[in-house]
Order: structure tokens, then C-alpha cells, then sequence
């Protein structure tokens, strides 16, 4: 299927890292550069593909070193531009995304995640939640993360990453897994909006008729780095403020509420109707930002509920933030699959449980 | 209608072709769907396989533990998948190359279905196996409608290959009489 | 800003390159990158580039060309010039991109960046500049260091044994099918300062011209970390470092490759 025949109305059965090159597209991103690594091939695989058709440009570069790099050159001339992989590659690629941060360059990065860590295995895995949400280079900074659950969302959240990634000038993450990667759902290919998009007067164009300009990330006069890093500081607060995200899922009268994103809301999902049809009160607030992270909607949650369950694809990390976010500590519980998919079943297990215990 | 079927097979026999076109189909109809294929390292050495579920209601899991359905292509699947299948779901066996002694649980609807044979001696192509098996699960279960399986071939078949869109409806019929469906 | 004759002067023979800023030098005395800018800069104003360049700054004291040559330019992270550049010039094709790299950055930890972007013939143009040290941190070993060469992490003179050969960078990519012009050049000398020029010439006309990759590799000082008097170091220049790191174009190619 080419992205040109995308058709806006009709659904169609779309393979999760496809949705999100439709979406790239569709958001006018002409530029990707890759590496390969499983479980993300489709994604290089099909822009090769297809970009040279749109007039764009694909490149295997020798690494994922080199790719975040190109990918901060095309930045800096003020394209859209993105590129995809998977924990190993994204390690690789903090360097350049803590350069980008703090020369405040925009860029979609796709981890469709998978075990670690180091080498780990190609399951899906929740795993570099801490890598993503945290900035994973050094100096301090944040990405934008969205976590699709959807085949859907793999289109939309990339459409949307482009744009926030462009409003604040920061590198945007999406954060998703081998399970909404290589799935198949039906879609609808919404169109793009492109009142969304914004100019960019700091791209490096050649200085035609004005002042040489410079996109740098080192400040050694005075106080120029700290001033920097307020300005920074600043504009997360911004985006704190104004871009949280998240799907409220069954609350209503719930008295446990499931905390997940991703592939674990999902199947949570399933586990929510069950315990619905056993009489269970059962919801979830699914974050579709991970940063910024829904820390009010939380900590509202945590005062109407009886618990709080967090459910990850790892040992818990989320469920870090979860408890910062409200001093009832003793109403979270955890429900930790490292590098497997929760099944349905031992979910809905563990909201009986809850639901007995408090009872 | 609801269910969900586990397809497994050798690389090449079209399974991850007729889970997507069971996919299709059930989208088609309407339905929520997933379909969920082994990839990476699992795709090496030779084996295939690939999970749909098909649903009224918003699917959580794309992977299932208890399958309602199982079709087997090959010996080596069978070993790997029957103790997933719940009790009373439907095991669609290609019974030109999976031994019937390989099925060693009788809490299960049995179909054998001796796709290769008659892809090869009915069809007149043994590439049409794995459309034989899909035929009989079709009319098995009743998931979705055959007649609605017919129309979805050509969003799965190529323009190339066209031509061989009546051999494949030949062999969908051929497969869905053994469950004793009749078109 | 250009700068008039003075007075009774009846006209200009020598002016400051337009893309050179007009500011004074924070670099050591002996130091050779403001000759090196200077040429840049002028062979920028010889085919008219300057509104049209995306310049590329590296990791160490090459970083501080945007304060120099009055282009736009967008800095690097240590040895990663050439994929910046790679994706600066892949977005806008139309534009003259150019790498300012020292040989820690372009020898050590940017070897690969380099390699590939030479092997896939990117279009773009690398301004190497050799000077056997680390400069910006202290003066520690560059893969360049001469042998017995002593830097503060060679305290006892490098040796092969356990630190290897310093690297021949200009040679080794001429050896590379993408690569349409490599050569070595030195600024000691009025008369290596005229063929180095002709030697970016080369290097820029190749890129106008849509040949590939070019790398021009300069010799050059750091009389601070050598811990030598500007001239002991311009004599180091022409005697050993020339002898082990021969001047010399090392590949030139005349006709574009087609597909």
C-alpha cells in the first residue's frame, strides 16, 4: 500500500510501524534515517520504500551514532525529520538527543522497545520507561513522550509528536513496543492538520539578507549555561502545563484504578470489562504522555479510589512516578511483567484480590 | 461473533497471508481485529505463525494463551501450540502432513483437513493449501462469512497474481465442504 | 565593513575576506587556525558561497569557527561533524556544507562518522586540521601524536608498542571510492599557504561541481601544548611532521560517477 493511497475515510488493516511512517508522512516528515535492529524494520523498510516517490530522502547510515546525528543536521536546517529503533540503537542515540535538547532541535525518535538489558531479547518490553521519560543523556533535559496503545495512535501520536516536537523545539519520543509495532488493527487515516505546523526562523537557510546564525548547545561565557538551563527548565514547565495527556478508561465509580500505558493498558482493558461483568469496579487512567507525566490526574485518582494499580512490562519504574505524584503510598499496588505481555487473566487475578482484600 | 485462532505453519505455506485475510475479512464485516505475527528471531528456521482475534467489543491482548481456534499447517506446530488450545475449541489439522496420532487431547473439536493433497489434486495447485485449511475454519467456527472472505481476496492478492483469485475461491469452497459447508 | 584604502591610497590591493568577522583572534600565538580560517574564508568569498553555506563546527578548539567566519553554522557533538553535515546537506542539496574538524575529533572518536560519509560520497567538504594533540583539553594523545612524541598522557614519548602509529587520515580516505579529492597541505610558508588555498579551491569546486567528498588536511601547530616557541613549532611543521605526514594532493577525481 503506498501512502499516497491512504484513504482518509476508510479503515484499513495497518501493521502498527507502518501507522506510524503514514503518519510522518501525512505530517509532511521527508526526511528518515535508520539503522536496522528488530523489532522496528518495518519502519526503515517502508520509508525506503516510499520517501524517494514523495521527494524525500532515506539513508541507512553506519549507525545509530551517525543517525541521530544526520537527523540533527536536517533538524538544523529546519525539516521534519525522524527516525526509528529499539533500546540497544536508542542508547546509542542519547548522545545526539542531549545535543539536540540543548541546541533545542526538534525531531521524532521511535523506540519500538524491546527486553534489556544490554543485548536482551527482541520480546516486548516496557523497559526504558526510566531512559525515555527521565532524558536519558546527560546534562539534563526532557524528550516529549507519547505511548500509543493503538494501531490508531501509532498514526495520530506521530502526527502529534511532530507538531509538539516543532511548538517547544525539543526532540519527541514515541515510546512503543514489539507488540503495537508488529501488530495488524484496523486504522482510519485521519488527515493531518497543517494549521499545526509552525515556522521555523532559527533553521540555518545561508545567511540571505540578515545575520549569520548559529544553533549550538555550548555556552562558556559567564553565566550563559545557567541561564540556558532555566530556559529550558522553563519551557518543560510550559509543556508540563499545557500538553499532559491521558485516557480516563471506565472511571466512573471505580473503586480500583488500573495506571498503565502502552501494550499493558491494553490487555488492562480486557481485564477491566471482566471484572466490570463479575460486578468489580474496575477503570484505568492509561498516560498517552509519559512526559509529561498526567501528575494531577493521578494524584486526584489516589484520592477517590481504594487503590491504585500500576501495571508495567518491567520491574517497575512508572510506579515511581506514580508514587511521587501522592503521599497515599499505601493505596498503590504493582503489577510487574519484566520483558512479557500481561495476560487478561492474571490481571483480572489481581483485581479480585484487590477487590477481596478491601472488602 | 467473537474468537480467536492461532494459525502456525512452515514459512511459505501463506499463513501470515490467510491470517491477514481472515483479518481483513472480519474488519470488513465490521468487527474490531488484531492480528499478530512472530517476528524477529522466530521468523528464522523455517516455522510461521500468527494470531487473530475478532471481537464485538475493543480487543485488549493481540496475543491469546487460551485459543479458541488452532490450525495447524505442519508437525513441528503441533507440538508447539495444541496444549494452548482451550478445552472445546476447534483444532483445524492439514492432515496431508500432521499425523492424526500427533493429537494427543480428545477434549477438542477435531477437523482433518488434508489441505495439500487437495490443493494439489482438486485445486490443481499446492499453493492453495493454506486457503483449504482457512476454508474449513471459516465454515468451522463461522466467524465470518465465506462469502465475505470471497470479496476480500483481491485487497490481499496482488494485481500480478489476479488471475488466480477463482483457484483461491476453489479452494476456500473445497475446504469449508469438509466442515460441511456448502456454498 | 569591507575595508576601504585609506587615504591616497588610489586602490585596494589586499582587503580582510568579507566572510571573515572582523574580530581579534583568541588563539595562542603560533597558532595556525586563524590562517586556516582566513583561507576558508576566502575561498568562500571566491565563489560566492557565503549566503548559501552551512558550516559545520566540531568538538575541541575547531569549535569556535562560528565566531570567526561569518556564516551560518551549526555545532557538532565530538567527532560526529561529517553525519551533521550528512544531514544538512541531504535536506538542502542547493546549499555549500563544510566540516571544520581537529584530528582528535575527525582521527579518534569521529573515524567512522568520517569513513562513511567519504564511502557514500557525500557531497560536502572536510577541513582537517592536524595538529598531533588534543588542544582544547590540555594537549593528551591524538591518534596523530608523532611517535616518542610527549603529550600529558604520554608522559614517556608515545610508542607504537602500546599506543600504535599516529594515522595518516588524508591517505587513508583517498583509498575510499566516495571520496573525489584528498590532500595534505601545510601553512608554514608564504608558498604552502598559496597551494593550500589552491588546495581548498580544489576541495570546494569539487563540491560545486557535485564530484562527492573532499578533505583537505592541514598541518598545524599548538606551540602551547608543544610547549614550543611559534617558531620551534613552525620548524616542527616542516621538518618531521612533513616528512612522516607527506604534503600532496592524494586523489583528485575529474569526472562525476553515474549511475
Amino acid at each position: 500500500m503506498s501512502a499516497l493511497a491512504a484513504s482518509p475515510s476508510k479503515r484499513i488493516l495497518t501493521k502498527g510501524n507502518e501507522a506510524i511512517c503514514l503518519g510522518a508522512v501525512a505530517a509532511g516528515c521527508r526526511h528518515y534515517y535508520g539503522y536496522p535492529i528488530t523489532p522496528q524494520n518495518d519502519i526503515p523498510e517502508y520509508m525506503a520504500a516510499h520517501l524517494p516517490a514523495l521527494g524525500g530522502t532515506f539513508l541507512q547510515a553506519e549507525s545509530e551514532v551517525a543517525t541521530i546525528n544526520i537527523i540533527l543536521g536536517t533538524s538544523a536546517s529546519g525539516k521534519r525529520v525522524m527516525t526509528s529503533s529499539s533500546g540497544p540503537g536508542i542508547s546509542l542515540m542519547q548522545e545526539g538527543l542531549s545535543y539536540m535538547a540543548g541546541s533545542e532541535l526538534p525531531a521524532v525518535i521511535v523506540n519500538i522497545s524491546r527486553s534489556g538489558p544490554g543485548l536482551g531479547g527482541i520480546a516486548p518490553s516496557q523497559g526504558d520507561y526510566f531512559q525515555a521519560v527521565k532524558g536519558g543523556g546527560h546534562g539534563g533535559y526532557r524528550l516529549i513522550v507519547l505511548a500509543p496503545h493503538s494501531v490508531q495512535e501509532m498514526y495520530t501520536l506521530t502526527m502529534l509528536a511532530f507538531d509538539l516536537a516543532d511548538k517547544y523545539r525539543t526532540p519527541a519520543m514515541i515510546l512503543g513496543d514489539a507488540v503495537v509495532g508488529q501488530m495488524k488493527e484496523p486504522f482510519v487515516a485521519s488527515p493531518y492538520d497543517p494549521a499545526s505546523t509552525v515556522e521555523k526562523p532559527w533553521a540555518l537557510t545561508g545567511c540571505v539578507g540578515r545575520e549569520r546564525r548559529n544553533l549550538k548547545s555550548l555556552h562558556l561565557k559567564d553565566n550563559a549555561i545557567e541561564v540556558h538551563n532555566w530556559k529550558l527548565h522553563e519551557k518543560y514547565e510550559r509543556i508540563r502545563k499545557d500538553e499532559t495527556r491521558a485516557e480516563s478508561y471506565m472511571l466512573d465509580g471505580a473503586t480500583i484504578a488500573i495506571v498503565a500505558f502502552g501494550t499493558a493498558a491494553r490487555v488492562s482493558k480486557t481485564a477491566i470489562q471482566w471484572a466490570r461483568k463479575e460486578g468489580i469496579a474496575a477503570g484505568m487512567l492509561r498516560p498517552i504522555t509519559l512526559f509529561p507525566f498526567p501528575e494531577r490526574e493521578v494524584f486526584e485518582l489516589a484520592r477517590t479510589v481504594d487503590v491504585l494499580l500500576v501495571i508495567e512490562m518491567n520491574t517497575g519504574q512508572m510506579v515511581e512516578d506514580v508514587r511521587q505524584c501522592t503521599s497515599l503510598h499505601d493505596r498503590i499496588a504493582f503489577l510487574g511483567k519484566p520483558c512479557v505481555m500481561p495476560t487478561p487473566e492474571e490481571i483480572l487475578e489481581r483485581i479480585r484480590l484487590l477487590a477481596g482484600r478491601k472488602g | 461473533m467473537t474468537g480467536d485462532i492461532i494459525m502456525a505453519g512452515f514459512g511459505g505455506q501463506g499463513i501470515l497471508m490467510i491470517g491477514n485475510l481472515l483479518a481483513i475479512t472480519a474488519m470488513e464485516e465490521g468487527k474490531h481485529v488484531t492480528w499478530f505475527p512472530a517476528y524477529g528471531v522466530e521468523m528464522r528456521g523455517g516455522t510461521a505463525n500468527c494470531t487473530v482475534v475478532v471481537s464485538d467489543e475493543e480487543i485488549g491482548s493481540p496475543v491469546v494463551g487460551r485459543p479458541k481456534g488452532l490450525l495447524i499447517m505442519n508437525g513441528p506446530s503441533m507440538e508447539k501450540f495444541l496444549p494452548m488450545l482451550a478445552p472445546g475449541g476447534d483444532l483445524i489439522i492439514n492432515s496431508s502432513l500432521v499425523e492424526e496420532r500427533q493429537v494427543t487431547r480428545n477434549d477438542i473439536r477435531l477437523l482433518q483437513v488434508p489441505a495439500d493433497d487437495i490443493a494439489r489434486n482438486k485445486i490443481g495447485s499446492r499453493q492453495m493449501a493454506s486457503m483449504v485449511a482457512l476454508g474449513a475454519y471459516v465454515a468451522r467456527s463461522g466467524i465470518v462469512k465465506l462469502s465475505t472472505v470471497f470479496d476480500c481476496l483481491p485487497k490481499v492478492i496482488s494485481k500480478k497474481y489476479e488471475k488466480f483469485i477463482p483457484l483461491n475461491v476453489n479452494a476456500l469452497k473445497e475446504g469449508a465442504a469438509l466442515a460441511g459447508f456448502h456454498a | 565593513m569591507s575595508a576601504p584604502g585609506k587615504v591616497g591610497f588610489s586602490k585596494a590591493v589586499y582587503t580582510r575576506p568579507r566572510s571573515l568577522v572582523d574580530v581579534k583572534s583568541h588563539f595562542c600565538p603560533g597558532c595556525h587556525h586563524g590562517t586556516i580560517h582566513k583561507i576558508v574564508a576566502e575561498c568562500i568569498d571566491r565563489y560566492d558561497l557565503r549566503e548559501k553555506t552551512i558550516g559545520v563546527a566540531c568538538v575541541g578548539c575547531s569549535v569556535f569557527l562560528y565566531d570567526y567566519i561569518d556564516v551560518d553554522v551549526v555545532e557538532s557533538p565530538h567527532g560526529r561533524a561529517p553525519a551533521v553535515a550528512t544531514g544538512v546537506k541531504r535536506a538542502q542539496p542547493d546549499k555549500f556544507v563544510f566540516t571544520y574538524q581537529g584530528d582528535g575529533d575527525l582521527a579518534a572518536i569521529g573515524t567512522s562518522e568520517v569513513i562513511h560519509a567519504a564511502n557514500r560520497g557525500e557531497n560536502l567538504s572536510v577541513i582537517f586540521v592536524n595538529n598531533t594533540t588534543y588542544g582544547m583539553t590540555g594537549g593528551q594523545m591524538a591518534p596523530t601524536t608523532m611517535l616518542g612524541q610527549k603529550t600529558s598522557t604520554t608522559p614517556y614519548g608515545r610508542d607504537f608498542r602500546s599506543d600504535g602509529y599516529p594515522i595518516r587520515m588524508a591517505e587513508l580516505l583517498s583509498g575510499l571510492e566516495g571520496t573525489a579529492y584528498s590532500a595534505r597541505v601545510a601553512v608554514s610558508t608564504p608558498a604552502q599557504i598559496r597551494k593550500a588555498k589552491e588546495s581548498v579551491r580544489k576541495a570546494f569546486e569539487m563540491q560545486i561541481s557535485g564530484m562527492g567528498f573532499s578533505i583537505v588536511e592541514f598541518l598545524s601547530t599548538c606551540p602551547t601544548n608543544w610547549g614550543m616557541k611559534p617558531l620551534d613549532a613552525q620548524k616542527r611543521v616542516l621538518g618531521e611532521m612533513s616528512e612522516y605526514f607527506p604534503l600532496g594532493v592524494f586523489k583528485e577525481r575529474k569526472q562525476a560517477d553515474v549511475a
